[in-house]
């Protein structure tokens, strides 16, 4: 399954690229509407790019009026990223969304553009469960000191999956100032020095939960994503590369079946957690 | 929304610009004002490019080699090629009866085509050196000043002004001209929604440059 990377796609500006998709992940949206960060809001750096837009969004009452209705028009399976400042939003965003037509909500608890949320990610998601009975992924950073820890903590909440990674902390400097680049200094890194460490998240959380994932990171080739299934991701997104090319789900698709057929596998899921050898961890569920 | 591979045709010095002329293939010309996403060899993102120049053959874009992305963009050589993607956004509004182009510096980039589809209308162009005015060549019927002297001087009252330039100019030309069509400029990193990226606060409000712009009229 090939989704895009929240943040990384307007469906309503390209919704030929949102239907080229198996879902399209809705830019996360807060319980008020946030204008966004002051520009400059991106560049591009020699390995990825920085950005520092600061979740920009309607509002979930815009969001639930305008929004969603034209995205369910476009009839692609939409999945709703959500971010706020505290437990009682997520529950909040999740509990309004929970009778609309949906086929995931996914928990952004590591935008690097916020203050994070001082929660533990499990008192966030565990809020969200209550309140929802829909499925759930809990897009985790990987800059914490142990993402096995973070990722089995959503698990024991109720997460009935991961999304990894957000973006790292990056910034970049202006050749003649030595300034930054960024209007708010400092900014989220993508691309493609973001493709290792969302490995490294990908194959630590999988062996920690065994919960389904979405890998995120720098894929730009069907190659890139045969390698995030072998690390143990059911699923992958594209973010920074659509940027450059908008036909990149489809490129990518074919890509990686022909690139997983030549090393032998039926399917390219029959490459998942590859990279482990032996048999699955059995997976963490809520404790009760 | 259509993305093409285009043969460089040629590739001319105009004065420090560079004029980069490309086998059009598909591509639809768009309106003067709209722009490209031309993918630089080697670099991670694509770059916004008016159009300058639209023939039935050739698509032609004038770029001034400042950074790593459009000076890779005019390393390219007659024989390699190019990704491109448009055209994308909001042209100028070409329903008006007393057209005046006010650009500045590479600003002038949309004018040859704008020109060419508004009749050669008068154009008033600054630049920061005589070198850079050479570009003032490629736009019929143009009174050219160069800095110190700025184009809000030598701009006639009486104009349906569409302009493009510097975010200081275009600033100084609306308050001289209030119902002026201004091409803005902004980073993108799609030039088609996605990123967010090149919001601009035009008259207090953020706006999304390339879904909304670059041509914008100022509020009056």
């Amino acid at each position: 399954m090939i989704l895009n990377a929240s943040g990384c796609l307007d469906a309503l500006t390209a919704p030929e690229v949102a239907q080229s998709l198996d879902a399209f992940v809705t830019k996360t949206v807060t319980p008020l509407p946030r204008e966004g960060n002051q520009p400059v809001r991106i560049a591009e750096t020699d390995l990825g790019m920085v950005n520092s837009i600061g979740l920009a969004n309607p509002g979930i009452d815009r969001f639930l009026a305008d929004t969603l209705p034209q995205l369910l028009d476009l009839g692609v399976s939409v999945w709703v990223s959500v971010g706020g400042f505290g437990a009682r939003d997520y529950a909040e965003l999740c509990a309004r969304l929970d009778d609309q037509p949906v086929a995931a909500l996914e928990l952004n608890v590591s935008c690097p553009n916020v203050s994070s949320p001082e929660e533990e990610v499990e008192e966030i998601v565990a809020a969200a469960r209550g309140v929802t009975t829909k499925t759930l992924y809990a897009k985790l950073s990987p800059a914490v000191p142990d993402v096995g820890a973070a990722a089995a903590a959503a698990a024991r909440a109720g997460a009935d999956g991961l999304t990894l990674v957000n973006t790292i902390r990056g910034l970049a400097l202006d050749e003649r100032t030595l300034g930054p680049k960024l209007g708010p200094g400092v900014g989220g890194l993508s691309g493609p020095a973001l493709r290792p460490i969302a490995l490294a998240a990908v194959f630590t959380a999988y062996g920690a939960t065994g919960l389904p994932i979405v890998g995120v990171g720098g894929v730009e080739t069907g190659a890139h994503g045969l390698e995030l299934i072998a690390a143990g991701a059911s699923a992958f997104a594209l973010g920074t590369v659509l940027f450059a090319d908008p036909e990149a789900p489809l490129r990518v698709r074919e890509e990686l079946e022909r690139v997983a057929s030549a090393r032998g596998f039926a399917t390219p899921l029959a490459a998942y957690a590859a990279a482990h050898g032996g048999p699955p961890p059995t997976p963490l569920r809520r404790v009760a | 929304m259509r993305r093409e591979l285009l043969d460089i045709v040629r590739v001319e010095d105009i004065g420090p610009y560079r004029l980069l002329r490309l086998k059009r293939g598909r591509l639809e010309s768009g309106i003067p004002g709209q722009f490209f996403m031309l993918a630089p060899p080697g670099r991670l993102l694509p770059r916004p490019m008016s159009l300058s120049l639209a023939t039935r053959t050739e698509l032609g874009f004038l770029i001034d080699p400042v950074g790593p992305g459009t000076k890779a963009l005019t390393a390219v050589v007659r024989g390699e090629r190019l990704n491109v993607l448009g055209p994308l956004g909001n042209g100028f509004r070409l329903d008006v009866e007393r057209p005046l182009l006010v650009g500045g510096g590479i600003g002038v980039a949309p004018f040859p085509y704008l020109s060419e589809r508004l009749s050669r209308p008068p154009a008033v162009l600054g630049f920061r050196s005589e070198a850079h005015a050479e570009a003032a060549a490629l736009i019929p019927n143009a009174e050219v000043v160069v800095e110190p002297r700025l184009v809000t001087e030598a701009m006639p009252p009486g104009h349906d002004v569409l302009a493009c330039g510097p975010e200081a100019m275009l600033r100084a030309v609306a308050g001289l001209a209030p119902g002026a069509q201004l091409a803005w400029e902004a980073p993108m990193a799609c030039g088609y929604g996605g990123c967010y990226g090149c919001a601009v606060e035009i008259c207090g409000e953020l706006k999304r440059l390339c879904v909304e712009g670059p041509v914008l009229e100022r509020a009056a």
